[in-house]
Protein backbone atom coordinates (compact mmCIF):
# COMPACT_ATOMS: atom_id res chain seq x y z
CA UNK A 1 0.00 0.00 0.00
CA UNK A 2 1.09 3.27 -0.89
CA UNK A 3 2.31 5.75 2.22
CA UNK A 4 -0.17 8.47 0.91
CA UNK A 5 -2.87 5.62 0.57
CA UNK A 6 -2.82 4.72 4.23
CA UNK A 7 -2.51 8.24 5.08
CA UNK A 8 -5.51 8.85 3.51
CA UNK A 9 -7.20 6.13 5.02
CA UNK A 10 -6.17 6.95 8.43
CA UNK A 11 -7.84 10.23 7.96
CA UNK A 12 -11.02 8.91 6.79
CA UNK A 13 -11.02 6.34 9.69
CA UNK A 14 -10.62 9.61 11.84
CA UNK A 15 -13.19 11.30 10.74
CA UNK A 16 -15.39 10.54 8.03
CA UNK A 17 -17.17 13.58 7.57
CA UNK A 18 -14.91 15.25 5.81
CA UNK A 19 -15.35 15.58 2.03
CA UNK A 20 -13.02 14.56 -0.99
CA UNK A 21 -12.82 18.43 -1.15
CA UNK A 22 -11.17 18.35 2.36
CA UNK A 23 -9.16 15.82 2.23
CA UNK A 24 -7.44 16.85 -1.00
CA UNK A 25 -6.53 20.49 0.46
CA UNK A 26 -5.35 18.06 3.42
CA UNK A 27 -3.16 15.85 1.68
CA UNK A 28 -2.45 17.45 -1.59
CA UNK A 29 -3.62 14.73 -3.89
CA UNK A 30 -6.23 15.75 -5.85
CA UNK A 31 -9.89 15.19 -5.26
CA UNK A 32 -10.78 13.20 -7.92
CA UNK A 33 -8.07 10.72 -6.69
CA UNK A 34 -9.27 10.53 -3.49
CA UNK A 35 -13.09 10.05 -4.64
CA UNK A 36 -11.69 7.40 -7.24
CA UNK A 37 -10.04 5.44 -4.06
CA UNK A 38 -12.54 5.93 -1.79
CA UNK A 39 -15.37 4.14 -4.24
CA UNK A 40 -12.54 1.25 -4.67
CA UNK A 41 -12.00 0.84 -0.93
CA UNK A 42 -15.65 0.51 -0.87
CA UNK A 43 -15.99 -2.02 -3.59
CA UNK A 44 -13.28 -4.04 -1.80
CA UNK A 45 -15.05 -3.72 1.51
CA UNK A 46 -11.78 -2.32 2.53
CA UNK A 47 -14.02 1.12 4.23
CA UNK A 48 -16.56 -1.79 5.70
CA UNK A 49 -19.34 1.66 6.75
CA UNK A 50 -18.94 4.97 7.47
CA UNK A 51 -20.21 5.92 10.93
CA UNK A 52 -19.45 8.03 13.87
CA UNK A 53 -18.85 6.28 17.35
CA UNK A 54 -21.29 7.03 20.11
CA UNK A 55 -21.13 6.64 23.76
CA UNK A 56 -24.88 5.47 24.54
CA UNK A 57 -24.07 5.50 27.97
CA UNK A 58 -24.52 9.81 27.96
CA UNK A 59 -27.78 9.43 26.10
CA UNK A 60 -29.43 7.69 29.17
CA UNK A 61 -30.19 4.67 27.13
CA UNK A 62 -30.18 1.79 29.21
CA UNK A 63 -27.62 -0.77 27.40
CA UNK A 64 -25.73 -3.83 28.38
CA UNK A 65 -23.06 -5.57 27.07
CA UNK A 66 -21.47 -8.48 27.96
CA UNK A 67 -17.62 -10.07 26.82
CA UNK A 68 -18.14 -13.49 26.09
CA UNK A 69 -15.93 -16.21 26.15
CA UNK A 70 -16.54 -18.84 24.05
CA UNK A 71 -15.23 -22.44 23.96
CA UNK A 72 -15.28 -24.36 20.86
CA UNK A 73 -14.78 -27.84 19.23
CA UNK A 74 -13.13 -27.38 16.14
CA UNK A 75 -14.66 -28.69 13.04
CA UNK A 76 -12.80 -31.27 10.37
CA UNK A 77 -12.10 -29.06 7.29
CA UNK A 78 -13.63 -25.81 8.69
CA UNK A 79 -12.21 -25.60 12.14
CA UNK A 80 -13.58 -22.44 13.88
CA UNK A 81 -15.10 -20.75 10.92
CA UNK A 82 -18.51 -22.74 10.70
CA UNK A 83 -19.50 -21.40 14.17
CA UNK A 84 -18.55 -18.40 14.16
CA UNK A 85 -20.57 -17.35 11.03
CA UNK A 86 -23.32 -18.67 12.45
CA UNK A 87 -22.66 -17.02 15.56
CA UNK A 88 -22.02 -13.45 13.95
CA UNK A 89 -25.50 -13.54 12.34
CA UNK A 90 -27.20 -13.06 15.84
CA UNK A 91 -27.75 -8.86 15.92
CA UNK A 92 -27.12 -9.12 20.13
CA UNK A 93 -23.96 -10.35 18.96
CA UNK A 94 -21.70 -6.91 17.86
CA UNK A 95 -18.02 -8.65 17.94
CA UNK A 96 -16.76 -12.27 17.24
CA UNK A 97 -12.77 -12.60 17.48
CA UNK A 98 -11.00 -16.05 17.52
CA UNK A 99 -8.03 -15.65 19.71
CA UNK A 100 -5.69 -18.05 20.91
CA UNK A 101 -4.82 -18.81 24.82
CA UNK A 102 -7.78 -20.45 27.37
CA UNK A 103 -10.85 -20.07 24.96
CA UNK A 104 -11.93 -19.63 21.34
CA UNK A 105 -13.89 -17.14 20.72
CA UNK A 106 -13.96 -13.88 22.26
CA UNK A 107 -17.86 -12.18 21.48
CA UNK A 108 -19.14 -8.98 22.60
CA UNK A 109 -22.99 -9.22 23.15
CA UNK A 110 -25.53 -5.95 23.78
CA UNK A 111 -29.09 -6.36 24.96
CA UNK A 112 -30.98 -3.70 26.68
CA UNK A 113 -31.17 -5.61 30.25
CA UNK A 114 -28.63 -7.84 32.05
CA UNK A 115 -31.75 -10.78 31.89
CA UNK A 116 -32.07 -10.15 27.70
CA UNK A 117 -28.08 -11.12 27.67
CA UNK A 118 -28.74 -13.70 29.95
CA UNK A 119 -30.98 -15.26 28.14
CA UNK A 120 -29.52 -15.43 24.88
CA UNK A 121 -26.27 -16.81 25.84
CA UNK A 122 -28.34 -19.30 27.68
CA UNK A 123 -30.76 -19.87 25.03
CA UNK A 124 -29.39 -19.23 21.66
CA UNK A 125 -25.18 -19.41 22.58
CA UNK A 126 -24.39 -22.28 24.65
CA UNK A 127 -27.29 -24.51 23.12
CA UNK A 128 -25.48 -24.57 19.99
CA UNK A 129 -23.55 -27.51 18.73
CA UNK A 130 -20.01 -27.52 18.92
CA UNK A 131 -20.22 -24.51 21.91
CA UNK A 132 -18.34 -26.80 24.42
CA UNK A 133 -18.74 -23.88 27.40
CA UNK A 134 -19.28 -20.03 27.86
CA UNK A 135 -18.62 -17.66 30.31
CA UNK A 136 -20.11 -14.28 30.83
CA UNK A 137 -18.21 -11.14 31.85
CA UNK A 138 -20.38 -7.90 31.87
CA UNK A 139 -19.18 -4.83 31.46
CA UNK A 140 -19.60 -2.43 33.93
CA UNK A 141 -17.93 0.67 32.34
CA UNK A 142 -16.69 1.87 28.90
CA UNK A 143 -13.16 3.88 29.22
CA UNK A 144 -12.00 3.73 25.74
CA UNK A 145 -13.00 2.66 22.32
CA UNK A 146 -11.74 2.10 18.93
CA UNK A 147 -8.78 4.48 20.43
CA UNK A 148 -11.35 7.35 21.78
CA UNK A 149 -11.14 7.54 25.31
CA UNK A 150 -14.77 7.69 26.90
CA UNK A 151 -14.19 8.75 30.66
CA UNK A 152 -11.28 11.10 32.25
CA UNK A 153 -10.85 15.00 31.29
CA UNK A 154 -9.60 16.34 27.54
CA UNK A 155 -6.28 17.30 27.80
CA UNK A 156 -6.34 20.33 26.55
CA UNK A 157 -2.80 21.92 26.33
CA UNK A 158 -2.47 25.34 28.84
CA UNK A 159 -0.10 26.91 26.76
CA UNK A 160 0.85 31.18 26.80
CA UNK A 161 -1.47 32.55 24.44
CA UNK A 162 1.64 34.00 22.29
CA UNK A 163 5.16 32.63 22.40
CA UNK A 164 8.34 33.06 20.34
CA UNK B 1 17.23 51.51 40.17
CA UNK B 2 17.92 51.30 36.58
CA UNK B 3 20.82 52.68 36.77
CA UNK B 4 22.51 50.12 38.48
CA UNK B 5 21.32 47.67 35.39
CA UNK B 6 25.26 47.24 33.29
CA UNK B 7 25.03 48.73 29.79
CA UNK B 8 24.26 46.15 27.86
CA UNK B 9 21.35 44.86 29.66
CA UNK B 10 20.34 48.10 29.67
CA UNK B 11 20.10 49.21 25.98
CA UNK B 12 18.77 45.33 25.62
CA UNK B 13 15.23 45.80 23.40
CA UNK B 14 12.49 43.84 24.83
CA UNK B 15 11.44 40.98 22.19
CA UNK B 16 8.43 42.32 20.46
CA UNK B 17 6.43 39.26 20.99
CA UNK B 18 6.55 39.91 25.09
CA UNK B 19 4.53 43.84 24.22
CA UNK B 20 1.61 41.81 21.86
CA UNK B 21 1.47 39.50 24.30
CA UNK B 22 1.08 41.57 26.94
CA UNK B 23 -1.75 43.03 24.76
CA UNK B 24 -3.49 39.39 23.80
CA UNK B 25 -3.80 38.84 27.43
CA UNK B 26 -6.15 41.45 28.31
CA UNK B 27 -8.83 40.00 25.33
CA UNK B 28 -11.39 37.15 25.89
CA UNK B 29 -12.43 33.89 23.27
CA UNK B 30 -9.08 35.32 20.90
CA UNK B 31 -7.91 32.06 18.43
CA UNK B 32 -4.27 32.72 18.67
CA UNK B 33 -2.18 31.33 15.91
CA UNK B 34 0.61 33.02 17.66
CA UNK B 35 2.07 29.98 20.08
CA UNK B 36 5.19 29.05 19.15
CA UNK B 37 4.97 25.73 20.42
CA UNK B 38 3.11 22.21 19.42
CA UNK B 39 -0.48 22.08 20.29
CA UNK B 40 -0.50 18.18 21.54
CA UNK B 41 0.34 17.18 24.58
CA UNK B 42 4.05 15.16 25.42
CA UNK B 43 2.84 11.45 24.16
CA UNK B 44 1.60 9.21 27.21
CA UNK B 45 4.41 6.78 27.05
CA UNK B 46 7.26 9.77 27.87
CA UNK B 47 4.68 10.97 30.70
CA UNK B 48 4.20 7.76 32.18
CA UNK B 49 8.37 7.48 31.82
CA UNK B 50 8.84 10.29 33.94
CA UNK B 51 6.57 9.02 36.26
CA UNK B 52 8.04 5.96 36.82
CA UNK B 53 11.17 7.42 37.26
CA UNK B 54 10.50 10.11 40.14
CA UNK B 55 8.37 6.76 41.57
CA UNK B 56 11.64 4.86 41.65
CA UNK B 57 13.36 8.11 43.07
CA UNK B 58 15.32 9.00 40.42
CA UNK B 59 15.59 12.44 41.59
CA UNK B 60 19.51 13.52 42.16
CA UNK B 61 21.46 15.24 39.68
CA UNK B 62 22.88 13.14 36.28
CA UNK B 63 26.24 14.42 34.93
CA UNK B 64 27.34 17.91 33.69
CA UNK B 65 26.96 17.00 30.28
CA UNK B 66 23.94 14.82 30.86
CA UNK B 67 22.74 10.91 31.56
CA UNK B 68 25.28 8.85 29.83
CA UNK B 69 22.38 6.36 28.44
CA UNK B 70 20.32 9.55 26.92
CA UNK B 71 24.01 11.02 24.92
CA UNK B 72 24.53 7.57 24.24
CA UNK B 73 21.04 7.10 22.30
CA UNK B 74 21.24 10.75 21.00
CA UNK B 75 24.68 9.79 19.44
CA UNK B 76 22.36 6.60 17.91
CA UNK B 77 19.64 8.59 16.60
CA UNK B 78 21.92 12.04 15.29
CA UNK B 79 23.89 8.94 13.25
CA UNK B 80 20.74 7.00 12.01
CA UNK B 81 18.62 10.61 11.35
CA UNK B 82 21.00 13.63 10.69
CA UNK B 83 24.25 11.21 9.36
CA UNK B 84 26.15 12.13 11.48
CA UNK B 85 28.33 10.23 14.30
CA UNK B 86 29.16 12.28 17.59
CA UNK B 87 30.61 10.15 20.75
CA UNK B 88 28.86 10.25 24.02
CA UNK B 89 31.78 11.25 25.73
CA UNK B 90 32.86 14.61 25.11
CA UNK B 91 31.25 15.51 22.07
CA UNK B 92 27.61 15.83 23.28
CA UNK B 93 25.69 18.34 25.91
CA UNK B 94 22.08 17.88 27.18
CA UNK B 95 21.17 21.75 27.79
CA UNK B 96 17.68 23.00 29.30
CA UNK B 97 16.40 23.01 26.40
CA UNK B 98 17.73 24.43 23.01
CA UNK B 99 17.95 28.22 24.35
CA UNK B 100 20.65 27.04 26.84
CA UNK B 101 23.09 25.83 24.17
CA UNK B 102 22.29 28.83 21.91
CA UNK B 103 23.29 30.74 25.06
CA UNK B 104 26.28 28.65 25.76
CA UNK B 105 27.67 28.79 22.09
CA UNK B 106 27.47 32.64 21.73
CA UNK B 107 29.70 32.72 25.47
CA UNK B 108 31.61 30.04 24.53
CA UNK B 109 32.73 31.29 20.87
CA UNK B 110 32.18 35.68 20.78
CA UNK B 111 33.09 38.21 22.66
CA UNK B 112 34.01 41.53 22.13
CA UNK B 113 35.52 42.48 19.02
CA UNK B 114 33.44 39.54 17.37
CA UNK B 115 30.86 39.76 14.92
CA UNK B 116 27.68 37.01 14.67
CA UNK B 117 26.00 36.71 10.94
CA UNK B 118 22.33 36.07 11.82
CA UNK B 119 20.20 35.74 8.93
CA UNK B 120 16.76 37.37 9.71
CA UNK B 121 13.77 36.93 10.40
CA UNK B 122 14.79 34.30 12.65
CA UNK B 123 14.01 33.07 16.30
CA UNK B 124 14.36 35.83 18.86
CA UNK B 125 17.44 35.03 21.01
CA UNK B 126 20.27 34.92 18.78
CA UNK B 127 20.95 38.78 18.62
CA UNK B 128 20.30 39.08 22.54
CA UNK B 129 22.55 36.14 23.22
CA UNK B 130 25.47 37.48 20.89
CA UNK B 131 25.25 40.96 22.51
CA UNK B 132 25.14 39.70 25.98
CA UNK B 133 28.19 37.53 25.55
CA UNK B 134 29.42 41.29 24.06
CA UNK B 135 29.90 40.53 20.38
CA UNK B 136 28.36 42.34 17.44
CA UNK B 137 25.37 40.91 16.04
CA UNK B 138 25.24 41.42 12.30
CA UNK B 139 21.66 40.64 10.41
CA UNK B 140 21.86 39.04 7.16
CA UNK B 141 18.19 39.68 5.24
CA UNK B 142 16.53 37.20 3.28
CA UNK B 143 13.76 38.07 1.49
CA UNK B 144 10.37 36.35 -0.29
CA UNK B 145 11.89 36.24 -3.61
CA UNK B 146 14.07 33.65 -2.02
CA UNK B 147 11.87 32.52 0.08
CA UNK B 148 13.68 33.24 2.79
CA UNK B 149 16.60 31.01 2.22
CA UNK B 150 19.49 32.61 2.85
CA UNK B 151 22.47 32.79 0.14
CA UNK B 152 25.97 33.35 -0.26
CA UNK B 153 25.03 36.84 -2.22
CA UNK B 154 22.93 37.68 1.59
CA UNK B 155 25.68 37.16 3.58
CA UNK B 156 28.31 38.60 1.33
CA UNK B 157 26.25 42.09 1.38
CA UNK B 158 27.20 42.02 5.47
CA UNK B 159 30.12 40.05 6.21
CA UNK B 160 32.94 42.07 7.51
CA UNK B 161 36.25 40.21 8.66
CA UNK B 162 35.51 40.06 12.38
CA UNK B 163 32.33 37.58 11.20
CA UNK B 164 33.32 34.30 13.49
CA UNK B 165 29.96 32.72 13.71
CA UNK B 166 27.67 32.27 11.65
CA UNK B 167 23.70 31.24 12.92
CA UNK B 168 21.59 29.05 10.62
CA UNK B 169 18.40 28.22 11.91
CA UNK B 170 16.54 26.30 9.27
CA UNK B 171 13.79 24.84 9.33
CA UNK B 172 13.00 28.67 9.99
CA UNK B 173 11.03 29.82 12.59
CA UNK B 174 9.09 31.99 11.59
CA UNK B 175 9.00 31.54 8.17
CA UNK B 176 8.83 28.34 7.43
CA UNK B 177 11.58 28.24 4.99
CA UNK B 178 13.84 25.41 4.30
CA UNK B 179 17.53 24.93 3.32
CA UNK B 180 17.97 22.35 0.45
CA UNK B 181 21.23 20.02 0.46
CA UNK B 182 22.67 22.38 -2.71
CA UNK B 183 21.92 25.45 -0.70
CA UNK B 184 23.65 24.38 2.28
CA UNK B 185 26.36 22.91 -0.15
CA UNK B 186 27.16 27.19 -0.89
CA UNK B 187 26.97 28.14 2.25
CA UNK B 188 29.32 25.49 3.03
CA UNK B 189 32.05 27.07 1.13
CA UNK B 190 31.06 30.69 2.23
CA UNK B 191 31.88 29.39 5.64
CA UNK B 192 35.59 27.57 4.61
CA UNK B 193 36.30 30.33 2.79
CA UNK B 194 36.03 32.96 5.70
CA UNK B 195 36.71 30.30 8.26
CA UNK B 196 33.64 30.58 10.24
CA UNK B 197 32.27 28.55 12.73
CA UNK B 198 28.84 27.37 12.37
CA UNK B 199 25.72 27.23 15.41
CA UNK B 200 23.43 25.21 13.48
CA UNK B 201 19.52 25.74 15.42
CA UNK B 202 18.02 22.30 13.80
CA UNK B 203 15.15 22.09 16.17
CA UNK B 204 12.49 21.55 13.71
CA UNK B 205 15.00 19.34 11.65
CA UNK B 206 12.01 16.45 12.59
CA UNK B 207 9.03 18.86 11.24
CA UNK B 208 9.77 18.93 7.45
CA UNK B 209 7.26 18.12 4.60
CA UNK B 210 9.87 17.79 1.63
CA UNK B 211 10.36 14.90 -0.26
CA UNK B 212 13.94 14.95 0.90
CA UNK B 213 14.40 14.76 4.35
CA UNK B 214 16.41 17.48 5.99
CA UNK B 215 20.50 17.66 5.83
CA UNK B 216 21.81 18.95 8.97
CA UNK B 217 24.85 21.13 8.15
CA UNK B 218 27.10 19.19 10.36
CA UNK B 219 26.49 16.19 7.78
CA UNK B 220 28.40 18.11 4.94
CA UNK B 221 31.25 17.69 3.99
CA UNK B 222 33.94 19.63 6.07
CA UNK B 223 31.48 21.03 8.41
CA UNK B 224 31.33 18.06 11.17
CA UNK B 225 33.93 20.47 12.86
CA UNK B 226 32.62 23.78 12.63
CA UNK B 227 29.63 23.06 13.37
CA UNK B 228 27.91 22.88 16.87
CA UNK B 229 24.57 21.19 16.35
CA UNK B 230 21.60 22.27 18.52
CA UNK B 231 18.36 20.80 18.61
CA UNK B 232 15.62 19.65 21.63
CA UNK B 233 12.69 17.59 22.23
CA UNK B 234 10.57 20.62 22.41
CA UNK B 235 9.36 20.25 18.62
CA UNK B 236 10.18 16.89 17.80
CA UNK B 237 8.12 15.34 20.68
CA UNK B 238 5.92 18.20 22.34
CA UNK B 239 7.49 18.62 25.20
CA UNK B 240 8.09 22.01 25.28
CA UNK B 241 7.86 22.22 28.96
CA UNK B 242 10.24 19.66 29.78
CA UNK B 243 13.30 22.11 28.49
CA UNK B 244 15.59 19.49 26.95
CA UNK B 245 17.76 20.50 24.36
CA UNK B 246 20.81 19.13 23.49
CA UNK B 247 24.54 20.58 21.73
CA UNK B 248 26.42 18.30 19.33
CA UNK B 249 30.17 19.34 17.82
CA UNK B 250 33.85 19.42 18.18
CA UNK B 251 35.48 18.04 21.51
CA UNK B 252 37.26 20.90 22.38
CA UNK B 253 34.40 23.77 21.90
CA UNK B 254 31.74 21.17 23.82
CA UNK B 255 34.74 21.00 26.51
CA UNK B 256 34.28 25.17 26.33
CA UNK B 257 30.86 24.97 26.61
CA UNK B 258 30.72 22.32 29.06
CA UNK B 259 32.75 25.03 31.70
CA UNK B 260 29.96 27.14 31.67
CA UNK B 261 27.02 24.75 31.73
CA UNK B 262 28.27 23.19 34.43
CA UNK B 263 28.74 26.71 36.52
CA UNK B 264 25.76 28.11 36.03
CA UNK B 265 23.00 24.99 35.46
CA UNK B 266 25.25 21.62 37.00
CA UNK B 267 22.91 19.42 34.73
CA UNK B 268 19.51 19.58 33.07
CA UNK B 269 16.66 18.15 34.90
CA UNK B 270 16.91 14.58 35.61
CA UNK B 271 13.31 13.90 35.49
CA UNK B 272 13.67 15.61 32.26
CA UNK B 273 16.28 13.55 30.68
CA UNK B 274 14.99 10.57 31.51
CA UNK B 275 11.37 11.31 30.08
CA UNK B 276 13.77 12.21 26.88
CA UNK B 277 15.12 9.20 26.97
CA UNK B 278 12.24 7.46 26.54
CA UNK B 279 11.09 9.68 23.68
CA UNK B 280 14.20 8.86 21.90
CA UNK B 281 13.36 4.90 22.57
CA UNK B 282 9.98 4.94 21.98
CA UNK B 283 7.60 7.50 20.75
CA UNK B 284 8.78 7.50 17.03
CA UNK B 285 5.48 6.56 16.31
CA UNK B 286 3.88 9.16 18.03
CA UNK B 287 6.17 11.59 16.22
CA UNK B 288 5.00 11.19 13.53
CA UNK B 289 1.58 10.83 13.93
CA UNK B 290 2.26 14.63 15.23
CA UNK B 291 4.14 15.09 12.14
CA UNK B 292 1.64 13.89 9.41
CA UNK B 293 -1.16 16.73 11.43
CA UNK B 294 0.95 18.97 11.25
CA UNK B 295 1.36 18.66 7.01
CA UNK B 296 -2.50 18.70 6.58
CA UNK B 297 -2.94 21.73 8.71
CA UNK B 298 0.42 23.47 6.77
CA UNK B 299 -1.41 22.51 3.48
CA UNK B 300 -4.88 24.10 4.78
CA UNK B 301 -3.40 27.06 6.11
CA UNK B 302 -1.47 27.91 2.52
CA UNK B 303 -4.99 27.08 0.89
CA UNK B 304 -6.64 29.21 2.61
CA UNK B 305 -3.91 32.33 2.65
CA UNK B 306 -4.10 31.89 -1.26
CA UNK B 307 -7.78 31.96 -1.75
CA UNK B 308 -8.13 35.16 0.45
CA UNK B 309 -5.80 36.37 -2.49
CA UNK B 310 -2.40 36.86 -0.43
CA UNK B 311 0.97 35.90 -1.68
CA UNK B 312 1.71 32.63 0.75
CA UNK B 313 4.08 30.64 -0.41
CA UNK B 314 4.64 27.44 0.69
CA UNK B 315 6.40 26.45 3.99
CA UNK B 316 8.34 23.31 3.71
CA UNK B 317 9.03 23.28 7.56
CA UNK B 318 8.52 24.09 11.58
CA UNK B 319 5.10 24.65 11.79
CA UNK B 320 4.36 28.23 10.55
CA UNK B 321 2.77 29.90 7.51
CA UNK B 322 3.80 33.20 6.57
CA UNK B 323 1.86 35.26 4.23
CA UNK B 324 2.18 38.47 2.96
CA UNK B 325 -0.01 41.07 3.74
CA UNK B 326 1.65 43.94 1.60
CA UNK B 327 -1.90 44.00 -0.36
CA UNK B 328 -3.85 45.18 2.93
CA UNK B 329 -1.80 48.24 1.99
CA UNK B 330 -1.03 47.84 6.28
CA UNK B 331 2.36 47.30 7.55
CA UNK B 332 2.36 43.44 9.87
CA UNK B 333 2.37 45.39 13.19
CA UNK B 334 -0.84 47.72 12.16
CA UNK B 335 -1.82 44.07 10.41
CA UNK B 336 -1.86 42.02 13.60
CA UNK B 337 -3.26 44.99 16.03
CA UNK B 338 -6.05 45.26 13.74
CA UNK B 339 -6.76 41.76 13.30
CA UNK B 340 -6.66 41.36 17.37
CA UNK B 341 -9.01 44.19 17.54
CA UNK B 342 -11.61 43.32 14.87
CA UNK B 343 -11.31 39.65 14.72
CA UNK B 344 -10.32 38.53 17.58
CA UNK B 345 -7.34 36.33 16.22
CA UNK B 346 -3.54 36.93 17.43
CA UNK B 347 -0.95 36.35 14.75
CA UNK B 348 2.61 37.75 15.28
CA UNK B 349 3.73 40.45 12.66
CA UNK B 350 6.69 39.53 10.73
CA UNK B 351 8.97 42.39 12.02
CA UNK B 352 8.74 40.69 15.77
CA UNK B 353 11.25 38.60 13.89
CA UNK B 354 13.59 40.89 11.88
CA UNK B 355 13.60 43.98 9.82
CA UNK B 356 13.08 41.39 6.51
CA UNK B 357 9.39 40.21 8.06
CA UNK B 358 7.84 43.94 7.16
CA UNK B 359 5.25 42.80 4.70
CA UNK B 360 4.57 39.49 6.49
CA UNK B 361 2.59 38.08 9.35
CA UNK B 362 3.77 34.62 11.29
CA UNK B 363 1.06 32.35 11.52
CA UNK B 364 1.28 28.82 13.72
CA UNK B 365 -0.78 25.98 12.50
CA UNK B 366 0.10 24.22 16.25
CA UNK B 367 -3.58 24.36 16.51
CA UNK B 368 -6.60 22.12 15.61
CA UNK B 369 -8.12 22.18 12.82
CA UNK B 370 -10.94 23.60 13.71
CA UNK B 371 -9.57 26.48 15.27
CA UNK B 372 -7.87 27.14 11.86
CA UNK B 373 -11.27 26.89 9.83
CA UNK B 374 -12.49 29.58 12.46
CA UNK B 375 -9.20 31.62 12.13
CA UNK B 376 -8.91 31.69 8.53
CA UNK B 377 -12.33 32.46 8.04
CA UNK B 378 -12.33 35.64 10.46
CA UNK B 379 -8.77 36.46 8.47
CA UNK B 380 -10.64 35.88 5.33
CA UNK B 381 -13.40 38.64 6.56
CA UNK B 382 -10.78 41.10 7.92
CA UNK B 383 -8.78 41.21 4.44
CA UNK B 384 -12.19 41.48 2.50
CA UNK B 385 -12.61 44.27 4.17
CA UNK B 386 -9.59 45.54 3.51
CA UNK B 387 -8.98 44.67 -0.05
CA UNK B 388 -12.38 46.05 -0.92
Amino acid sequence: MLEHDRQLLRLIEQDCRLSPQDLAIQTGLSADYIQEKIRQWEADKVIVQFRPLINWEKTGEETVSALIEVRVLPQRGVGFDKIAKRIQKFPEVKNVLLISGGYDLALLIEGRSMQEVALFVAEKLAPLEHVQSTATHFVLRRYKQDGVEFIGEDEIPQRLVVSP
Amino acid sequence: MKRYLTPTVAALQPSGIRKFFDLVSTKKNIISLGVGEPDFVTPWTIRESAIFSLEQGQTMYTSNAGLLELRQELSNYLSAHMGVRYRPEGELLITVGASEAVDLAMRALTGPGDAVLIPEPSYVSYVPCALLAGAEARYVSTSAANEFRLTVEDLEKVYTPNAKLLVLSYPNNPTGAIMRREDLLRIAEFVEAHDLLVLADEVYADLTYAAEPHTAFASLPGMRSRTLHVSSFSKSYAMTGWRVGYVAGHADILQGMLKIHQYIIMCASKMSQMAALEALRSAENAKREMIAAYDRRRRFMVDGFRQMGLDCFEPLGAFYVFPGIQRTGLSSEEFVNTLLEEENVAAVAGTAFGPSGEGHIRCSYACSLEQLEEALTRIGRFVRRRLA
